[in-house]
C-alpha cells in the first residue's frame, strides 16, 4: 500500500515546523517517526497533503532532570525512553511502558511524542503518562503553553492543541520510589493492549489509567479515591471502570474488557502496593 | 450509515487518487532529491515523497533481498538497519532516509564470505520457505548488537516483531544463539 500523494517539507527547528504548518492549514500534517500516521496513510484513513518532516529536529530529543519532574524532548524514540537512566531511576513506569509499545524496531523509530500527540486510546504511552500526573508541553506560534495530560484526550483520536501547534516536551513527575505496575493483555505480542492498565502507588496515593476502555486513554480516579479512603484492593478494583465507555471488537466484547480491566487493575494495585 | 460513509470516502479518495495520478503524468510527479549512503555507497535519486523505504531499495535500486510482507509493520519480513538499527522499511518514507545510513540484507556479506549470521542460519537450518529470512537476520543481528549474549528468552522477546509464517521459530533461536556463542 502506497499513501496518497502529498508534498514534503522539511523542518529543522521547532519554530520552522510551525511557521511551516501556520502557512499549510490544517491539510498539513507533522511527521515524527511516522510509526503512528504512515500507517494510517496507507490505509488512506488520513491524507494530509503536506508532510512537515520534523524528526531531524534533534534538540527535541533528550530525557532530562529538572527538579521534582523528569522533562522528555518530544522527539525521543520508545527506545531512548526505555533504556534512559535517568527514567530507570525517576519513573521506571514509563520506561518500562515503552518498552512494550509495538517491537524493538518499532521502538527504533517511534517517537514518545508522536505516540502522545497521535492520542489513540489503545497506546501505552498516552495512558501511562495520564496514569503519573504528567505535563505536555506545546508551541505554537505564540510561544509555549502547557496542558494537563488530564485536559489532553479530548476524543477519538483528537487532542487539546491547536491546528498549529507541536508537542515539545513531556514532563512527568518524579515516582521517588512509589510501587509501581503495567498490565498488558494482548493475543500476541507485539499487538496493542486488548486491556492494558498503568499504575503506582505510594501509601494511599495512587494514579491507575487503562488502555483501550474508551475513545481516549481513561483515568481511573475512582480507584485511586477508593485507595485513598482506604479500601482493599479487590474493593478498589470493582471500581475500574466507573470512568471508561469501552467498545467491542473483534478481539473482545464489552463484557469481556469490563472484566479485563477490574482483573488487571487488581492485579496492578497488588504489584504496586509495597 | 456509516457502511455508506465508508464507501463514499473510499469513493472520494480514489478520485482523489486518479487527479493525483493525472497531475503527476502531466507534471512529471513530483519527486525530491535524496542522498542515501546504501551498502556503503552514496545514491542519490529522485523519488516520490511517498515512496516508501522498501520500495526505493527494491524498485529504484534493484535490491531485491528486502521482502515485503504484511506491508503493516507487523511482520518485519521488509526489516533493514538504517544507522545501524532494525527498522520496519515498509513504514518508513525514502524521503526520512536522505542523508542516512541504510543497510540490507545485501550489504552483510564481504564479498564471498557470509555475515556470521547468515553462516548460522545456514548451519542450524534456520529457515523454512526463506521469505522471512532476509527480515530475521537483519534483525537478529540487531538484536545481538543490543544484546551481544542473550538467553533463549531474550531472544524470543526480542523477536516478537519478526514473523514466520512456516513456524520455524526453534530453529531461527538456535541460530541466533550459536551465533552469539559462535
Amino acid at each position: 500500500m502506497i499513501p496518497a500523494a502529498f508534498d514534503y517539507k522539511r523542518a529543522s527547528s521547532a519554530e520552522e515546523a510551525i511557521s511551516l504548518i501556520a502557512q499549510a492549514g490544517d491539510e498539513a500534517k507533522f511527521l515524527a517517526g511516522g510509526h503512528s500516521l504512515l500507517p494510517l496513510m496507507k490505509l488512506r484513513l488520513a491524507a494530509p497533503s503536506l508532510l512537515i518532516d520534523i524528526g531531524r529536529i534533534s534538540d527535541l530529543s533528550y530525557v532530562r532532570e529538572s527538579g521534582d519532574h523528569v522533562a522528555i524532548g518530544a522527539l525521543t524514540r520508545h527506545t531512548e525512553v526505555e533504556n534512559s537512566p535517568v527514567l530507570l531511576q525517576h519513573v521506571p513506569l514509563l520506561a518500562h511502558a515503552a518498552g512494550h509499545v509495538g517491537d524493538p524496531a518499532v521502538r527504533h523509530r517511534g517517537t514518545i511524542g508522536g505516540s502522545i500527540a497521535h492520542a489513540d486510546a489503545a497506546s501505552d504511552l498516552p495512558a501511562t503518562t495520564l496514569a503519573l500526573g504528567a505535563t505536555y508541553v506545546v508551541q505554537g506560534p505564540n510561544g509555549r503553553r502547557n496542558i494537563a495530560a488530564t485536559d489532553f484526550y479530548t476524543g477519538f483520536l483528537e487532542n487539546a492543541m491547536d491546528a498549529d501547534e507541536m508537542l515539545v516536551e513531556i514532563q512527568v513527575p518524579k515516582m521517588n520510589g512509589a510501587g509501581w505496575s503495567f498490565q498488558k493483555f494482548n493475543r500476541r505480542a507485539q499487538d496493542w493492549a486488548i486491556v492494558g492498565v498503568a499504575a503506582w502507588r505510594r501509601g494511599t496515593d495512587s494514579g491507575v489509567a487503562l488502555v483501550n476502555m474508551g475513545s481516549t486513554p481513561i483515568l481511573a480516579s475512582s480507584v485511586a479515591s477508593a485507595i485513598k479512603s482506604g479500601a482493599s484492593v479487590a474493593d478498589a478494583a470493582q471500581q475500574a471502570v466507573a470512568e471508561a465507555d469501552p467498545q467491542g471488537d473483534l478481539n473482545a466484547s464489552v463484557e469481556y474488557r469490563t472484566h479485563l480491566a477490574k482483573v488487571l487493575v487488581r492485579r496492578a494495585l497488588e504489584e504496586s502496593t509495597k | 450509515m456509516m457502511h455508506g460513509l465508508r464507501k463514499w470516502g473510499m469513493m472520494t479518495s480514489v478520485i482523489s487518487e486518479i487527479s493525483a495520478l493525472v497531475g503527476h503524468v502531466l507534471s512529471g510527479g513530483y519527486t525530491v532529491q535524496i542522498t542515501v549512503n546504501v551498502n556503503g555507497t552514496a545514491q542519490t535519486s529522485d523519488v516520490e515523497p511517498r515512496q516508501l523505504l522498501v520500495h526505493y531499495v527494491r524498485e529504484t535500486l534493484g535490491l531485491t533481498g528486502t521482502n515485503v510482507g504484511c506491508d503493516t509493520s507487523s511482520c518485519g519480513a521488509c526489516t533493514l538497519h538504517v544507522n545501524g538499527q532494525s527498522t520496519k522499511s515498509c513504514t518508513m518514507l525514502a524521503v526520512q532516509a536522505d542523508g542516512q545510513s541504510v543497510t540490507t540484507i545485501e550489504g552483510i556479506a564481504k564479498g564471498d564470505e557470509l555475515h556470521p549470521m547468515q553462516k548460522a542460519f545456514m548451519e542450524n537450518h534456520g529457515l523454512q520457505c526463506g521469505y522471512c529470512t532476509p527480515g530475521m537476520v537483519m534483525a537478529a543481528i540487531g538484536i545481538l548488537d543490543e544484546n551481544p549474549k542473550p538467553t533463549e528468552d531474550e531472544v524470543r522477546v526480542a523477536l516478537e516483531g519478526n514473523l514466520c509464517r512456516c513456524t520455524g521459530y526453534h530453529n531461527i533461536v538456535k541460530s541466533i544463539l550459536a551465533c552469539a556463542n559462535g
